[in-house]
């Protein structure tokens, strides 16, 4: 009973469906997609509606190095992940780490330019409603860093170890979705939170 | 040397202590497990939201009555609403989807597993946090307990202020903890559904259950996620100072609307749109006919997807938007009632001209039918913006949007219940006590949430904790509580009913309906792995084939 076959007659192609990790990770994309949406909206909605100072225009800088490096480690991860389908682990390994760098050189920015804002300027995520949806929002968008950081150091050290093959690209290649996802994100809070918002 | 190892597995599973046996459920990352686990869990928090709802009604069955104090009876209501939509409505559809959809698209397991076992616990414990504010709501403050801010806790009064103490916190905490695991079940839903379908099934073959949850699954996506990011604006007030929903410092109230309501109302759909995948199993196989127009209800679901994103605001026409605002709410919650009468069409075109039994799952999906028309009906006169304004928050609506979510849900999750019972238990459920559990349930339902509109027509809002006599709202209110006593009545014969079949109901098969979708082909209970070998399927109604070799129905698909 269990073969439940009923043969017709006919075409006999390749049974292909999509693959589980991109799928998975695409519709996880969606999610975050939303919760970043209500986020930026949030902080549009809120500009210029600060009951008392310090206002956008008074603090910030434009963070291009930061935002640079970021952008630049979609490309390395990318050809990373091209590397190690090609089975060259070693070439993997190096944008792999470059990778890592561009990531961690980007929260490190972050960092100080919040110790910048906390230490020096006395401003925190209770001054004002600019306070509140700056920090916030980049603040939601350091942990996506933060996040993706992990894992990529976590196949940094597999990497070392020499336990990463070509047969995992693919999973490297589901992962890479997600770095670039919070890359393009980036993208939107620049603008948001720079340009328009300052 | 393999065969006697994989005997002795199977040989004597009660042979085990009992405690293994306990432990064997919690680090289970069986869909068929956690799917049970979900029901369960759902049935506990069913009856402690219907005490709630109990207390309430008590409260209100005369004027002045004392038996609740109006701090207890606020926590109440929010205890209710939350407790009965985030933990037990959506988790007992996700149970269902967990348990149902491998089973029908011919597969052994969900997508991911493991990350289907991480999202049931984390409901569980959403449920655990919530509740556990009746203990720990005090906190060092010595004022709170549990969360009484309403259902949908409008600011300001979710401020530190003026909700002192950890009742709102937990309430958050609770709504952000199960949001994740929502998430995350809605992702394994949809990548189970695209990426898991047997050989032959294509999309258009798929039975209906799995199409409409692929499309619950995506408006879980679109609607949780909103509701998660205001929960932790909502905890950033709370807990760090911010001042996102705080009006002494520019913040605006109505931008906590706003994000609760863009979660809300696809939340109703979220909630139908697998009743109407139970209703589409049912009323086929109990009508002896193929689901009349497959396409046509595939396609107005999705129409139902798209349109439940633009509706949200048509819950805010009395906090006064533009007429702009006005008019496009209207219009589109008068457009969203045409896919879903569109689908009540085809329920009724299966049913016509076919063999109809009236077992106990096509009961309640005929209940169904009626009164989601009715409540689809009271939708639309809400939705007209004017009349809303009369009628905002009054007892009309209450009982409009439990029409919905009694009349409309919880029915046509009985009828699953009784539907799938013999699949999950592999015996058969007492048909008698079933008809018992329907007319009860039935008329209890009628009595409550029929006369409930009545009193919002004449002027009672919701959520008073009581009123004065000599209103017109006395004798409506005392109909619309004795009501409860016939659902509960009804409530208590289906749990008797449960546990009877469970241990003295007759063994029921694989196949006691004559059914035609891929579970009813395994063993009930199925066996850890489904299917022996995995099915090939040629139509939307694979056991219709093998069991009609001479005139299967991928002649005609």
């Amino acid at each position: 009973m269990s073969s439940v076959a009923v043969a017709r007659p006919s075409n006999e192609s390749a049974w292909v469906l999509p693959s589980r990790g991109r799928v998975g990770m695409f519709t996880l994309i969606a999610a975050e997609s939303a919760v970043f949406t209500i986020f930026v909206v949030a902080y549009i909605y809120y500009i210029g509606k600060s009951l008392s100072g310090p206002t956008p225009k008074d603090l910030l800088e434009l963070p291009i190095f930061s935002a640079v490096c970021l952008l630049s480690s979609s490309l390395t991860i990318h050809l990373a992940v091209r590397a190690l389908r090609k089975a060259k682990v070693g070439v993997f390994g190096l944008w792999w780490f470059l990778t890592m760098a561009l990531g961690s050189i980007f929260l490190v920015a972050t960092g100080r330019e919040w110790h910048h804002l906390i230490y020096e300027k006395g401003f925190t995520i209770s001054t004002n409603l600019f306070g509140t949806t700056y920090y916030s929002l980049v603040g939601l968008h350091a942990f996506h860093v933060t996040v993706g950081l992990l894992a990529i150091a976590l196949a940094m050290i597999f990497t070392l170890l020499g336990k990463v093959k070509p047969e995992h690209s693919e999973r490297l290649d589901v992962f890479s979705l997600y770095w670039h996802f919070v890359d393009v994100v980036w993208v939107i809070v620049f603008t948001v939170v720079y340009v328009i918002g300052r | 040397m393999a065969s006697d190892t994989i005997a002795l597995g199977i040989a004597d599973p009660d042979a085990r202590p009992i405690g293994e046996r306990l432990h064997d459920w919690v680090v289970t990352v069986d869909h068929k497990k956690l799917g049970i686990l979900y029901i369960l869990y759902s049935l506990l928090m069913l009856v402690i939201g219907g005490v709630e709802a109990t207390i309430m009604r008590i409260q209100l069955i005369v004027p002045h009555n004392h038996f609740v104090s109006p701090q207890v009876f606020n926590r109440m209501f929010t205890m209710h609403g939350t407790t009965m939509i985030f933990f037990v409505a959506m988790p007992i559809l996700f149970g269902f989807g967990t348990y149902l959809i491998p089973l029908m698209i011919g597969t052994r397991d969900m997508a991911f597993p493991r990350l289907n076992a991480f999202s049931f616990w984390m409901t569980a414990f959403g449920g655990l946090l919530l509740y556990f504010s009746f203990i720990g709501g005090n906190g060092l403050y010595g004022a709170g307990n549990a969360p009484d801010v309403g259902w949908f806790a409008y600011a300001p009064l979710t401020s530190r202020a003026f909700s002192p103490g950890h009742s709102t916190d937990f309430w958050t905490l609770a709504i952000l903890v199960s949001g994740i695991g929502s998430i995350g079940t809605a992702v394994n839903f949809i990548t189970t559904i695209l990426c898991m379908r047997c050989p032959g099934m294509t999309l258009g073959k798929m039975p209906l259950l799995a199409w409409l949850n692929l499309v619950t699954g995506g408006l879980v996506i679109l609607a949780v996620s909103p509701l998660t990011a205001a929960q932790i604006m909502l905890s950033i007030d709370r807990f760090l100072g911010g001042h996102f929903f705080d009006t002494q410092a520019g913040g605006a109230a109505v931008l906590w609307m706003h994000f609760f309501w863009i979660f809300g109302h696809p939340e109703v759909y979220v909630l139908i749109i697998p009743c109407f995948a139970f209703a589409s199993e049912i009323i086929p196989v109990f009508s002896r006919k193929p689901i009349f127009g497959y396409p046509v209800m595939v396609g107005a679901t999705i129409a139902i997807g798209f349109i439940s994103m633009s509706v949200w605001a048509h819950h805010m026409f009395t906090v006064g938007m533009s007429s702009y605002g006005n008019a496009f709410f209207t219009a589109t919650t008068m457009v969203i009632a045409v896919p879903t009468g569109i689908k009540i069409f085809n329920w009724i075109g299966t049913m016509w001209g076919g063999k109809i039994q009236f077992k106990a799952p096509m009961l309640f999906c005929i209940g169904f039918l009626f009164q989601f028309l009715i409540a689809g009906l009271t939708g639309i006169m809400l939705g007209a913006s004017p009349f809303n304004w009369q009628l905002g928050n009054s007892y009309f609506v209450v009982a409009h949007f439990h029409y919905v979510i009694v009349g409309g849900i919880l029915f046509t999750v009985f009828g699953a219940f009784y539907y799938w019972f013999p699949k999950m238990s592999g015996r058969m459920y007492n048909e008698a006590l079933a008809k018992w559990h329907f007319w009860l349930f039935l008329i209890g339902f009628h009595l409550t949430f029929d006369f409930m509109h009545i009193p919002g027509m004449l002027g009672m809002p919701r959520r008073i904790y009581t009123y004065e006599p000599g209103r017109g709202w006395d004798i409506w209110n005392l109909i619309v509580t004795v009501g409860v006593f016939f659902q509960a009545a009804g409530v208590l014969v289906f749990v008797a009913n449960l546990l009877w079949s469970l241990w003295k109901g007759e063994s029921a098969g694989n196949d006691p309906w004559d059914a035609w979708t891929l579970e009813w082909s395994t063993t009930s209970p199925p066996p850890d792995y489904n299917f022996a070998t995995i099915p090939v399927v040629e139509s939307r109604r694979p056991l219709w084939d093998i069991k009609h070799p001479e005139d299967p129905d991928w002649k005609y698909e």
